[in-house]
């Protein structure tokens, strides 16, 4: 990458950290440096953006592939915490229906659903959920009984269901029973 | 139930670690200091997203380890009000019934939240839920292992950084005796989906998944 550029901090003010020293010499310079430390790691933006399951499972399956790539040459004990969080954190999010999500049918899911007029929070959720029944919907959108009727919410699970992807297994089991009842007729 | 926080530090890189790239160096930094750990106010932490912003790097007189002031995002837990999760119930008590989601245990539904009417069976340690319909009651136990859905009601963040040395009284007080209460920093209250009887199978479905 490009070159680290690295300045010796002697006895001057650093005008793009922004911050004037105490006094000017050598020490002084000293005391400034704890000073920047500890009110440096600010919070800038609480909520700058929802993020999906896929995305974060996504984000983890990335970046477990790069540590194996790279192999075991950085010391585990730090790594501890992260290891910890992220294999959990897998564990979990691999039980829900956003592993079998791929960046397009999230795509597709949202142009979808632009017509219903539903908030951001209550997309993620049926993107994050893939709700089947209409008890489901109703849980998870606010006031559905006075914003949505019954064929709105049908056609909502119907888009769910056709453009989200399930369990694969179910869904043959679901298309032999199908074609089994058919076929009886 | 994830969010993207944007955060701003500055990362101490030690002189042996200045063969390797800057960016890789920051972000295992980064991830050592906050990867499952609480931030006040913020959620749990889960990983780094991205760096948006590397400023320049100084070396303090008297520390040869560089400093660097970065921009970058993380990935935090932090459920937003009235949010459906899915968990598993771990523990039940006489304050409520606790449920774990993998990388989050302090997750607790209070006595009243619960269906009315629940009791607690001492016996067993688990929370009842008396379920009347036309044909008589049913009793649907909270047993450990099973998958909930639940909905945030509250959270609370507790400021769990050391306070300084204790008043004279403590410090006298039996060595032996160590008053160590460890609160959780991070708690979420919820309660159990709750929505008008539609039938007893789809009740079914919403509470034993």
């Amino acid at each position: 990458m490009a070159a680290r550029s690295t300045r010796v901090l002697m006895s001057c003010s650093s005008p793009s950290l922004g911050v004037q020293p105490a006094a000017v010499n050598g020490w002084g310079a000293e005391g400034q440096c704890w000073e920047l430390s500890a009110w440096m790691r600010k919070r800038k933006d609480a909520n700058a953006a929802l993020l999906s399951n896929f995305e974060v499972f996504q984000l983890l399956t990335d970046l477990k592939q790069q540590r194996k790539e790279s192999g075991k040459s950085k010391q585990s004990s730090g790594q501890q915490n992260l290891n910890t969080i992220m294999y959990e954190t897998m564990k979990y999010i691999s039980k829900t229906p956003c592993r079998y999500q791929s960046p397009e049918t999230v795509r597709e899911f949202l142009i979808a659903m632009k017509g219903h007029k539903l908030t951001k929070a209550e997309k993620l959720q049926l993107l994050n959920h893939r709700p089947v029944t209409a008890v489901e919907i109703q849980l998870m959108v606010e006031e559905s009984e006075e914003r949505l009727t019954e064929e709105q919410i049908e056609s909502l699970l119907q888009t769910v269901a056709s453009i989200l992807p399930g369990d694969p297994e179910e869904q043959q089991r679901d298309s032999a029973m199908e074609t089994e009842g058919r076929s009886s007729q | 139930m994830f969010v993207l926080v944007e955060m701003t530090d500055t990362v101490r890189i030690p002189p042996w670690q200045f063969e390797r790239k800057l960016n890789e160096s920051i972000a295992e930094e980064l991830n050592k200091k906050l990867a499952n750990k609480v931030v006040y106010n913020v959620g749990l932490c889960i990983c780094l997203y991205d760096i948006t912003k590397l400023e320049d790097s100084y070396i303090f007189p008297g520390d040869g380890a560089s400093h660097t002031k970065v921009h970058f995002r993380y990935v935090v837990f932090h459920p937003f009000l009235d949010e459906i999760l899915v968990g598993e119930i771990k523990s039940c008590s006489q304050d409520g019934v606790h449920v774990s989601i993998g990388f989050f245990d302090d997750i607790v539904i209070p006595p009243e939240s619960l269906q009315q009417p629940a009791k607690f069976d001492e016996a067993e340690q688990v929370w009842v839920w008396e379920y009347e319909t036309e044909e008589g009651a049913h009793d649907l136990y909270m047993d450990i292992g099973e998958e909930i859905r639940f909905r945030v009601v509250d959270e609370t963040f507790v400021d769990t950084s050391p306070t300084g040395p204790s008043s004279a009284e403590a410090s006298t007080s039996n060595a032996t005796e160590e008053v160590q209460k460890k609160e959780a920093p991070y708690t979420l209250v919820v309660t159990m989906c709750i929505i008008p009887i539609v039938s007893q199978s789809q009740w079914l479905i919403l509470f034993l998944k």
